[in-house]
């Protein structure tokens, strides 16, 4: 069986080139891969598309703002442009509103449902969310069953960059609570999937099969998580 | 005393009210901010079973969790910790919308900048920036059940946020049942905007003065209540 354990987070993500998209999970500063984050930052690879919930938060610790304040991201697909709060400009709000940034705004159940698509192999999909806003504007509307829908299509990634509770050198992973969030669906959609395993990476056939979130098939490179390394 | 100096409601009896028609089982999602404020409603109320939902798959969770006792993999939409209450169920991110889409979600609870009359409203951006915080608004606004809003009368500097039509990009159109402002409880009915419930010492007249949105006012309008009669 092919080893997916690195030894390190460098080495996990040294092939990944100018230009490509990323996706990187986390909802509410739970359940992002900050240490893979950190070494996309030291390999200084740039014109990224980045796939995130947000772009970024106010505090100091590596997230996928890092990577913008660095000038490595071309592009944010995301569900947060503008600061939650008016007080709250990030790097990212900063670089948009100079236009030094492209981003694309997407409703938070599409962006996943986009990635759901990519994961899934489904050419595309009519949600209801954002009808009669501007969102929508340009986008095909169709009509089924009496209700608007609009088409929106799926949203792959060359990598995903994925943080998981326990892990097989297969590649099986779990999840504790909300640290699953966008996750598993990241995991499904991206071509290249590493990950960061916070607790353990086992033997195959210590995960419960009933247990798995995310079969190995899906998954490429795990890295363990070292005591000194970035946790929370 | 001029009109617009009159005391208001608090924003945590706004919430109180929007969370009393809140119905035993219901699956309820607040929103990130002054809905959040919905669940302290529920403390006095331990017989009525709600399952709070949060965009980050978590169903069924508790209230915030004490100091010390936090887990660091369990937050609201907030991102604050929450307890796990028996039954607590996770899913991922495209299935937690799967239960939104799916119009599982008996009530949104949200801030907003704006309402109109005929149900629309924004809560998503402001033209003083590009782009929008949008979150789950959307997905929510569309699809769920029922869609409350709590949100202050009027801006800082006195305009109403109560329209005739929205100025702001809107998030979804025509789906506000019930809005919760400092000077009452309002209604979008079939038959228009309807004014329910009002501030302690604001006539209806008091109320319209600061609304664009044209009022009905109710045949049954009583002072705003705070517990179930």
């Amino acid at each position: 069986m092919k080893n997916k354990v690195f030894p390190d987070f460098d080495s996990a993500v040294a092939d990944m080139t100018d230009g490509m998209t990323f996706m990187s999970p986390g909802f509410g500063n739970v359940g992002l891969a900050r240490n893979l984050l950190a070494a996309v930052h030291r390999l200084g690879v740039k014109d990224l598309t980045g796939i995130s919930n947000n772009a970024g938060s106010m505090d100091d610790r590596v997230d996928v703002g890092t990577l913008i304040e660095a000038r490595q991201v071309k592009k944010m697909i995301c569900a947060f442009t503008a600061p939650t709060h008016p007080s709250q400009i990030t790097p990212f709000v900063q670089m948009y509103n100079d236009d030094e940034l492209d981003a694309e705004l997407v409703p938070q159940g599409t962006l996943a449902e986009r990635m759901r698509a990519a994961a899934a192999g489904i050419g595309a999909f009519y949600t209801p969310a954002s009808v009669g806003t501007e969102l929508a504007e340009g986008k095909e509307h169709r009509e089924i069953n009496g209700r608007t829908y609009v088409l929106e299509y799926p949203l792959p990634a060359d990598f995903a960059l994925i943080r998981a509770y326990r892990a097989d050198t297969f590649g099986n992973l779990q999840f504790r609570l909300t640290q699953r969030n966008f996750n598993p669906v990241m995991a499904m959609a991206a071509d290249i999937t590493v990950v960061e395993v916070e607790d353990s990476i086992v033997e195959p056939g210590e995960i419960d099969p009933d247990c798995v979130h995310v079969p190995g098939i899906y998954v490429d490179r795990l890295v363990k998580i070292p005591e000194d390394g970035l946790w929370d | 005393m001029t009109t617009a100096d009159k005391p208001r409601l608090s924003r945590q009896t706004m919430c109180d009210r929007l969370a009393m028609e809140f119905q035993d089982g219901w699956i309820v999602n607040l929103g990130v901010g002054m809905p959040t404020l919905c669940s302290n409603y529920l403390e006095s109320e331990p017989d009525l079973e709600i399952i709070f939902h949060s965009e980050n798959g978590v169903i069924g969770f508790g209230p915030l969790a004490p100091a010390g006792e936090e887990d660091r993999h369990l937050v609201n939409a907030g991102g604050q910790n929450v307890v796990a209450l028996p039954g607590m169920a996770i899913v991922h991110h495209a299935d937690s919308f799967g239960i939104i889409r799916k119009g599982m979600v008996d009530v949104t609870v949200m801030g907003a900048y704006e309402v109109a009359q005929n149900g629309d409203f924004a809560n998503w951006r402001i033209p003083v920036r590009k782009g929008g915080g949008i979150g789950g608004a959307m997905d929510l606004a569309a699809c769920a059940k029922r869609v409350f809003i709590a949100m202050e009368h009027n801006q800082r500097n006195g305009a109403p946020r109560v329209l005739k039509q929205c100025s702001l990009p809107i998030t979804a159109p025509g789906v506000v049942k019930l809005l919760a402002t400092d000077l009452g409880l309002f209604e979008i009915t079939e038959d228009g905007f309807v004014l329910r419930e009002h501030a302690p010492g604001w006539s209806p007249e008091d109320i319209q003065e600061q609304t664009e949105a044209e009022l009905i006012i109710a045949d049954d309008l009583r002072e705003i209540r705070v517990r179930p009669a």
